[in-house]
């Protein structure tokens, strides 16, 4: 039980990081129908930013949590700066064409941040100076008993309240609405007074500044940081995004949520499952690699990016809008 | 017309500067009546991007100083003046990429390879320089596979994992006392195959293997697999794969609460560890196919730190590498792949790791491994070293003082007093 219990507390971790990145993708498909490839490179700038400052700043001596805060404070507007000028450059020019073109443009932009990443911070791995004190807070009283740090309840707080912020600006504000009519008519809604341009930019922006905590948020939590992080973790995001439904802020927190917590628990517990040597009395085939190692699995946690994936096609296959069915605009 | 004579006189021009500034430099370096030189390229491939770049750009730089050094000695050949050249290639530590750059070497007819640092990239590289005849020499894959299928042209400077793997594994058994380990490997050709080697090992001395895990060489989150382990309560945690994986791995285990001391290969057996797995990281145990860089030539230490600072890892294997396949150019006087190959089973010189000889299927002959540990300041630090099964405790001031003619005495003493015995 406490096995179970520490792996929900990892993938509910694991879950929130992917949900933060996953509301990047899903606000900017609503509204212009593009994939933004780039979107985990941005994420990864941020991480890298926020590494630069934070090594600048630790032997002053400053608390961590104001190191921490004033990292991410230096991380958000380089990355609002980048998305603001990926979208002008790369992705404005290319409003009406066919909607190949910037998807390609989007994986050529992803690739070109990756590599001004590797001028700018070198290949090596990156890893954090370690200032945040690790305390455990234990959920039960015995040694084994499950727990979960305060950084991990950092992250989930402060994906909560991210999350909560970006759905009340959608919903309760001016520019939410600008937000919500480009999405599902950007031609009426020009008509209607609004800004389309200016609104696809800001959508663009506060996608691209919770990229920038999600990669400080990455950085911390792991402790380290690699020009090529960005690649993986953006799939997986955009796997959640469509996985709840795109276009559906909703849609991809639950996405992002379950997401981890399947990657953690398929990890943990999938392995055990398909335990080859338990199963060799009815499966002949697997006597010899039974022999040299008893824990055999044919599934073991290496196939832990699998997991994910293999529930997205699931969902697809049966559920193509995703889970909380898409929101995309009418566009006939 | 005119212009066109103009153009014509202006490139006889260049043409005559060109040739006049060729016939001053010839001379020059001429000493031994070589008229003309031959440039001889040594290829280096590793991984020069990716997670374990730091790791690819250290052996590259040993191939480097190697043919640096070289040059500067002026070495004659088959009559002619040799000028080394390196060609150094990415290989991303992935296969498919490795076997690409393996062929596009081959095209390039250089005349030996230097690499890769992958066990896992080496061994389907090495087949396509055989087809070719080139001699490939790695300075860090372990994988005994690399030198068992009976290819002529393919060598290592290191150890290999089946003497690796006990080494490690008899540490663990024997001073960490260790009676229920896991392992975790990275399930990569080297990843594996050593902890397979650890494995067998211990199931031998009746240690409890109380896990069995598997993961990626990118993978960067361990909670779900260490979360597992903690549940069975080891004492020993070993991990085979590279300090790219291993740092993050032990980081994360000592958030868990994981109290377990961790042991890894040579793969994770790097300064680097400090930095990725900070505090965590202190008392970590590791081993390495070879000597330390501590015992080995002090001489090859200082000209490696002041031109490309710390060492990372395999440079002086790498270096040993490129020395070897000169020894055995000067050895056939012929820089002819065909002609050389065969004699690089007779070098037998004192490189940067000790004294460097091959046995006949390609491996280093009389390899021994050192155990490290990591201590409070970040560094690791050898502290037996093991050879033929028997194990030494290292004693640092035997190594370090010593220039690389008593570098080999260091480890031979404890040798000659076995044989009395």
């Amino acid at each position: 039980m406490d096995t179970f219990l520490q792996q929900i507390v990892n993938g509910l971790t694991l879950g929130c990081v992917y949900a933060v990145v996953a509301l990047g993708y899903t606000m900017v498909y609503g509204i212009i129908q593009l994939i933004n490839f780039a979107h985990g490179e941005v994420v990864m700038i941020g991480c890298m930013v926020a590494f630069s400052v934070i090594v600048a700043l630790a032997p002053t001596g400053m608390p961590p949590l104001v190191i921490v805060t004033i990292g991410t404070a230096a991380a958000v507007p380089v990355c609002m700066m980048v998305g603001y000028v990926v979208e002008r450059v790369a992705y404005r020019p290319l409003r009406n064409a066919p909607r190949l073109a910037p998807l390609i443009t989007a994986i050529g932009v992803s690739i070109i941040l990756q590599h001004l990443a590797l001028l700018v911070w070198s290949r090596n791995i990156i890893a954090f100076p370690q200032i945040i004190e690790l305390k455990l807070y234990h959920l039960g009283n015995s040694a084994t008993s499950a727990a979960i740090s305060n950084v991990q309840v950092a992250i989930i707080g402060a994906s909560i309240a991210m999350m909560g912020g970006l759905l009340a600006l959608v919903y309760r504000t001016k520019i939410g609405i600008a937000m919500r009519a480009t999405s599902q008519n950007p031609q009426i809604a020009g008509l209607m007074g609004v800004d389309i341009n200016k609104v696809i930019s800001i959508t663009f922006v506060i996608g691209a500044a919770l990229g920038a905590v999600a990669g400080v948020m990455v950085g911390t939590y792991y402790g380290i940081a690699h020009y090529q992080m960005g690649f993986l973790l953006g799939l997986k995001a955009f796997s959640a995004a469509v996985l709840g439904g795109i276009g559906n802020l909703a849609g991809a927190v639950l996405g992002g949520i379950l997401m981890g917590l399947i990657e953690a628990l398929g990890a943990g517990y999938v392995g055990d499952f398909t335990n080859v040597c338990f199963l060799d009395q009815w499966l002949p085939g697997f006597s010899e690699v039974c022999a040299n190692s008893p824990e055999s699995s044919l599934f073991g946690s290496n196939y832990k990016d699998v997991y994910a994936f293999i529930v997205l096609i699931l969902v697809l296959v049966f559920r193509p809008q995703g889970l909380l069915g898409e929101r995309v605009g009418d566009r006939a | 017309m005119k212009s066109s004579q103009k153009l014509t006189l202006a490139v006889a021009v260049a043409l005559a500067l060109a040739a006049c500034g060729k016939k001053e430099e010839a001379p020059k370096p001429a000493t031994a009546a070589a008229p003309a030189g031959v440039t001889v390229t040594i290829a280096h491939a590793g991984p020069l991007t990716g997670s374990i770049s730091h790791l690819g750009k250290d052996d590259e730089n040993g191939v480097a100083l190697a043919v640096a050094q070289a040059n500067d000695k002026k070495i004659t050949i088959g009559g002619q003046q040799v000028t080394f050249k390196m060609m150094s290639e990415d290989d991303q530590a992935d296969p498919k990429v490795g076997t690409t750059v393996a062929q596009k070497l081959v095209d390039a007819k250089v005349a030996a390879v230097v690499g890769h640092l992958n066990s896992g990239v080496s061994i389907p590289a090495s087949e396509i320089y055989t087809k070719a005849g080139i001699p490939m020499i790695s300075g860090s894959a372990t994988n005994p596979a690399l030198t068992e299928r009976g290819l002529k042209t393919v060598f290592r400077t290191v150890g290999r994992d089946d003497q690796q793997g006990p080494a490690i594994a008899a540490y663990i058994a024997g001073e960490l006392k260790g009676k229920k380990v896991a392992i975790i490997d990275d399930k990569t050709a080297y990843g594996e195959g050593i902890a397979n080697e650890v494995e067998k090992t211990l199931k031998g001395s009746k240690v409890a293997i109380v896990a069995r895990e598997r993961t990626t060489d990118k993978e960067t989150d361990f909670k779900a697999i260490l979360t597992k382990i903690k549940a069975k309560n080891p004492d020993v945690v070993f991990h085979g794969g590279m300090d790219a994986t291993g740092g993050p791995m032990l980081k994360q285990a000592r958030e868990l609460g994981i109290k377990a001391v961790f042991a890894f290969g040579d793969g994770a057996c790097t300064n680097e560890m400090s930095k990725l797995a900070g505090a965590a990281s202190e008392g970590m145990a590791c081993s390495q196919a070879g000597l330390p860089a501590e015992a080995a030539s002090k001489e090859f230490k200082d000209t490696f730190n002041a031109k490309y600072g710390e060492i990372k890892q395999y440079a002086p294997y790498f270096y040993d590498g490129a020395m070897a396949v000169i020894e055995a150019m000067k050895k056939a006087n012929s820089t002819d792949p065909a002609k050389f190959g065969p004699e690089m089973f007779n070098v037998s010189f004192t490189g940067a790791t000790g004294k460097v000889e091959f046995d006949a299927k390609g491996d280093r002959k009389d390899a021994e491994m050192t155990i490290f540990r990591m201590g409070k300041d970040g560094k690791i630090q050898p502290v037996a070293i093991i050879k033929n099964g028997v194990s030494t405790p290292f004693k640092a001031d035997a190594g370090a003082a010593a220039p690389a003619a008593a570098a080999p005495a260091a480890p031979a003493e404890p040798k000659k007093d076995e044989k009395k015995k």
